[in-house]
């Protein structure tokens, strides 16, 4: 799994940050999501999934299956 | 319970979508149907008042998914053809279908004739396609969306007159002391604030709109009106199903309208047993939210869902985001930063219990504020004690995405669940 994230799609909601953690933080200044990890561990993927379906500005994109 | 073997999703839009991708991701095989009334791919919504209609966006960016997702998700989307009506015998439908705008009276007459609502890609393009002409624009609705385009034409350039009943700009959500800087915001960028009056009416001249009338006998000049009053929910097409429909689709504490069908997003008015009562949502968080919550329930997950509500706004360079629920008459304490330097989080205490947190220009600490003091503001219900049927209860429609629960709650013989009880 890829990740890629559009900066200025975001309107820095942080839903990302609260089911993925280890993958998204928010820059403290703007709360514009920072991409911690672009290829997470398998274990990430499914709050990964999740993240990306509920974030409300559809700014996070997933590549690749595994 | 045994998944059912195809689902069908009336509305291809954010909650639509949603419900679809929420059935694959929790492993959902079987046959889903997305019908859509428009004939675009699955599109966002806020964009159209904000980068779409500013011109900084193409339409295409406002896409919900890039083709080889929707393509990923192997569902059948049946787009430009609604669904016209419901029989209740057919199982496991899910209505997105979301909501319509309210107009004003004599606005029929002038559509087409520079008078506009805004839901759809159509509307912003044909909205902005009159903007770049207009001398003279009028927002009518001091609500979100009325105030979102008041700034984006400004922003635009336009001379433009904001129009409504409230004493600032969504002082109803927001009280009077945040309402009142973003009144002085819009003011600062050149809008002309005409509030405390109610429009009433619009007037016209060879089919195209000359003016909006006030109720006290003003008539603002305009060669472009926007009329933003609020939102009805889609449910026209569901008249006769047997459902039960009162501002929205009444559901249970699990967004069940009857067996075997639910409702999610701005069309949904299920009970929210953390409230104790029926909510309806407009917002953008609740349709991605719901539906993960529907989809799970169709699968048989059986919970009720409890979301603590959030919205954003973006009006110039304030970017305001709001959780759960910041009452007008609450007493408001700015915990973080200061609202001189337009930069900070305020929390919305109402009865001694901290109802909402709104922030300006600081979202990552606004949601830790919110997430610190609003966690169990939602009531998270153990699982089994919700009631099952559809429970009535008389709630304001709510103008525009925002929540409400009117402080006098006239039950129709609804269990006695006190909303206040739970705020
Ligand atoms: C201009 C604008 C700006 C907004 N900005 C924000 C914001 O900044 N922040 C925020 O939180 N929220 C915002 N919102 C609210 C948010 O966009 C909505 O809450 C969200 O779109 C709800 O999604 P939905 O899928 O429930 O409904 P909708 O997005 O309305 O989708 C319903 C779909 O169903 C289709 N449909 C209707 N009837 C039928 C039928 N009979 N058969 C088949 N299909 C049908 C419609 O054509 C539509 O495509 C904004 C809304 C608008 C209009
Ligand atoms: S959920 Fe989406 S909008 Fe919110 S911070 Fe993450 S990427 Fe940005």
């Amino acid at each position: 799994m890829k990740i890629t994230v559009d900066e200025a799609k975001c309107c820095a909601a942080g839903q990302c940050v609260l089911i993925a953690p280890e993958v998204f933080d928010q820059r403290d200044e703007d709360g514009i999501v920072l991409l911690l990890d672009a290829e997470p561990a398998e274990e990430q993927h499914a709050a990964v999934r999740e993240a990306a379906a509920v974030c409300p500005t559809a700014a996070i994109h997933l590549s690749g299956t595994a | 319970m045994n998944p059912p073997s195809s689902v069908l999703i009336a509305g291809a839009s954010a909650a639509g979508l949603g419900t679809a991708e929420s059935l694959r991701r929790k492993g959902y095989r079987g046959k889903i149907t997305v019908l859509g009334a428009e004939p675009h791919a699955p599109y966002d919504r806020p964009p159209l008042s904000k980068q779409v209609l500013a011109g900084a966006w193409e339409p295409e960016r406002a896409r919900l998914r890039p083709r080889d997702a929707l393509d990923a998700l192997d569902a059948a989307f049946l787009l430009g053809d609604p669904a016209v009506a419901l029989d209740a015998a057919a199982r496991t439908v899910r209505t997105a279908t979301g909501a319509r705008p309210r107009t004003l009276p004599g606005q029929d007459g002038l559509a087409g004739g520079s008078v506009h609502t805004l839901r759809s890609l159509d509307d912003a393009a044909a909205l902005r396609a009159d903007l770049l002409t207009a001398t003279r624009a009028v927002a009518v609705g001091d609500g979100v969306l009325g105030a979102e385009i008041a700034a984006t034409a400004r922003t635009m350039g336009v001379d433009v007159t904001l129009a409504g009943p409230q004493p600032a700009p969504m002082a109803a959500q927001f009280g009077p002391r945040v309402a009142e800087l973003l009144a002085a915001v819009h003011a600062e960028q050149g809008v002309t604030l005409r509030l405390g009056t109610a429009a009433c009416g619009l007037t016209g001249h060879g089919g195209r709109v000359s003016g909006v009338r006030l109720a006290d006998g003003e008539v603002l000049p305009a060669d472009v009106a926007v009329i933003a009053v609020g939102a009805t929910p889609e449910t026209g097409w569901l008249t006769g199903s047997g459902l039960t429909l009162d501002n929205g689709v009444v559901c249970d504490a699990y967004c069940r309208a009857a067996d075997g069908i639910y409702a999610v997003g701005d069309v949904a008015r299920w009970h929210h047993t953390g409230i104790g009562a029926l909510l309806r949502l407009e917002n953008r968080t609740n349709a991605v939210e719901q539906a993960a919550a529907v989809a799970g329930n169709i699968l048989g997950e059986e919970k009720p869902y409890t979301p603590v509500p959030y919205f954003w706004t973006d009006q110039f360079d304030a970017k305001i985001h709001v959780h759960g629920q910041p009452s007008p008459d609450a007493e408001v304490a700015v915990v973080e930063g200061a609202v001189e330097d337009r930069r900070f989080v305020a929390q919305y205490r109402r009865r001694g219990r901290i109802t909402g947190v709104l922030g300006w220009n600081i979202p990552k600490q606004t949601r830790l504020t919110a997430r610190g003091c609003l966690a169990g503001h939602a009531g998270l219900p153990t699982p089994g004690t919700a009631p099952r049927g559809p429970a009535l209860v008389a709630l304001r429609a709510s103008p525009s995405y925002r929540w409400e629960v009117p402080p006098a709650l006239s039950s129709r013989g609804l269990r006695a669940t006190a909303p206040d009880a739970a705020r």
